[in-house]
């Protein structure tokens, strides 16, 4: 599986929504995932892929993570995949 | 109803192993926040906290005491030790016999649990210290203390997290107050800074790695504290009967729920709980001088925080001072109320009210004076501890001078 479609997988369980209907322009908000299903998908998601995101909920706009769309979540990952390698 | 005074205060933390080296600390403004030293520290991605230095338990107590003091006890022991030879006070009869203990603490004995799941899952070892329960539960400080001091009356331990401390002080200002104990020892006591306790902490993404800078814009979140504060409540006329020397009032308390969330703190919930405290005391808003918050340091706490206070106090909102010494002794969850009830009782009695430090960059959303950085002499004759906890329960008390 990519990394962007265990990603969205990840998304989409929290958002207790169909994989289907994630969309790469989607904000976490508008999947009505609140700031704990935040912090739980990012827990998720260095579970799955045995990386450490570098996320405080104290600044989530400012964290060198970006979370402003399923799309930058997942380019985010995608380099911290990469840097791991 | 009873009057309620306060004759004898204890402490240990990370600012100083009694109450006068606590608040010279914090008088100075000083900053007991350093890098955290225990086992496996390096697999942790936070690793500062306001942990006691310096401290080894061989000194205090013998070897059987301390196969069933969890650190936490031994905190609530060598305070409560301090608070008891303050106020002079001697149980015994009558006054022993209605005299109590309600402390709080959110965690119990945690480095208890730790180490001895570690011994079991991880050495695989399959036999533990048969003192394990006794030790890490959560009432063992209160039941240790009674023993200690021979408090034979209503005793108990509370916990609603970082609320703890105030809940438990509450409850015995209540039992004073309405003539039920004389003399209540109460306050509270945590000790989480171990792998584990720090370990769960960092999965909420809420922690700092650097500081803890309360109200200030470029925050980042709050770092952990250990420690106790004790203190006794005595009826007031009985303390003035044998001339003890009195440290402050309790005059009122308030304890709401936000019914809202488990975690994000509510702007209604904690501003209720403030004005419930002055209603209480039959204050009004306009006479407090000092406002000992919350002030975690998270982006959420302080920003709401600020708004209570401003919907509490209206207009006066602009002329008191708020501090938040967790910047100094980190936030010590159950036992933090208790730590920061000797801040208010410094600003009635010494007049000097503790700072914010850490402070660094103004933020529009905690627009109040928020004392940054350095202590300030003021005279204040009625001082308010907030303590707002994860669960929505927040707890308020207030003090006033005498």
């Amino acid at each position: 599986m990519s990394v962007k479609d265990k990603v969205i997988e990840i998304i989409a369980e929290q958002a207790v929504l169909d994989v289907s209907d994630v969309s790469l322009d989607n904000t976490l908000e508008e999947l009505g995932i609140d700031s704990l299903g935040l912090v739980e998908s990012i827990f998720a998601i260095e579970e799955a892929f045995d990386i450490q995101v570098p996320f405080n909920a104290n600044n989530p706009s400012e964290s060198e993570f970006d979370i402003s769309s399923v799309a930058a979540i997942i380019s985010a990952v995608e380099e911290l995949v990469k840097a791991q390698s | 109803m009873k009057r309620v005074v306060i004759t004898g205060a204890g402490t240990i933390n990370a600012l100083g192993k009694n109450v006068p080296d606590t608040m010279e600390a914090m008088k100075e403004g000083r900053c007991g926040i350093s890098d955290l030293d225990f086992r496996d520290v390096e697999r942790l991605s936070i690793r500062i906290g306001g942990q006691v230095k310096d401290y080894d338990p061989e000194q205090k107590f013998n070897r059987q005491q301390i196969s069933l003091y969890d650190r936490f006890t031994q905190f609530t022991l060598l305070a409560a030790d301090e608070a008891m030879q303050q106020s002079g006070l001697t149980l015994t009869g009558e006054l022993a016999a209605k005299s109590g203990v309600v402390f709080g603490t959110a965690g119990g004995g945690v480095s208890t649990w730790d180490d001895n799941y570690r011994s079991v899952y991880e050495d695989g070892k399959n036999r533990v210290h048969p003192f394990v329960v006794p030790k890490l539960m959560n009432n063992a400080a209160a039941s240790h203390v009674s023993m200690a001091y021979n408090l034979k009356g209503p005793s108990f331990t509370v916990s609603t997290a970082c609320a703890s401390s105030n809940h438990a002080m509450a409850q015995a200002f209540q039992m004073v107050r309405s003539g039920m104990a004389p003399v209540m020892l109460t306050g509270g006591s945590e000790s989480m800074l171990c792998f584990g306790g720090v370990k769960a902490w960092e999965g909420l993404r809420v922690m700092s790695r650097d500081a803890c800078r309360p109200f200030s814009a470029n925050r980042n979140g709050m770092v952990q504290g250990e420690g106790a504060g004790i203190f006794v409540f005595e009826e007031f006329e009985h303390a003035k009967s044998r001339g003890a020397d009195i440290l402050a009032e309790v005059v009122g308390f308030a304890m709401t729920s936000d019914a809202s969330d488990i975690v994000m703190p509510s702007k209604q919930g904690a501003a209720r709980a403030i004005k419930g405290a002055l209603q209480d005391a039959r204050l009004n808003p306009e006479v407090v001088g000092y406002v000992n918050a919350h002030g975690t340091g998270t982006a959420a706490n302080d920003r709401t925080e600020c708004a209570a206070v401003a919907d509490a106090f209206g207009a006066h909102a602009d002329n008191l001072m708020m501090s938040s010494t967790k910047s100094m002794h980190g936030h010590l969850i159950g036992g933090t109320g208790a730590v920061e009830l000797l801040a208010c009782i410094m600003a009635l009695r010494d007049g000097v009210v503790a700072p914010t430090i850490g402070y660094e960059e103004y933020d529009p959303d905690c627009n109040l004076d928020v004392v940054p950085n350095e202590a300030r002499d003021a005279d204040v004759s009625v001082a308010i501890s907030n303590a707002f906890a994860f669960g929505g329960l927040n707890a308020v008390i207030a003090l006033k001078r005498i």
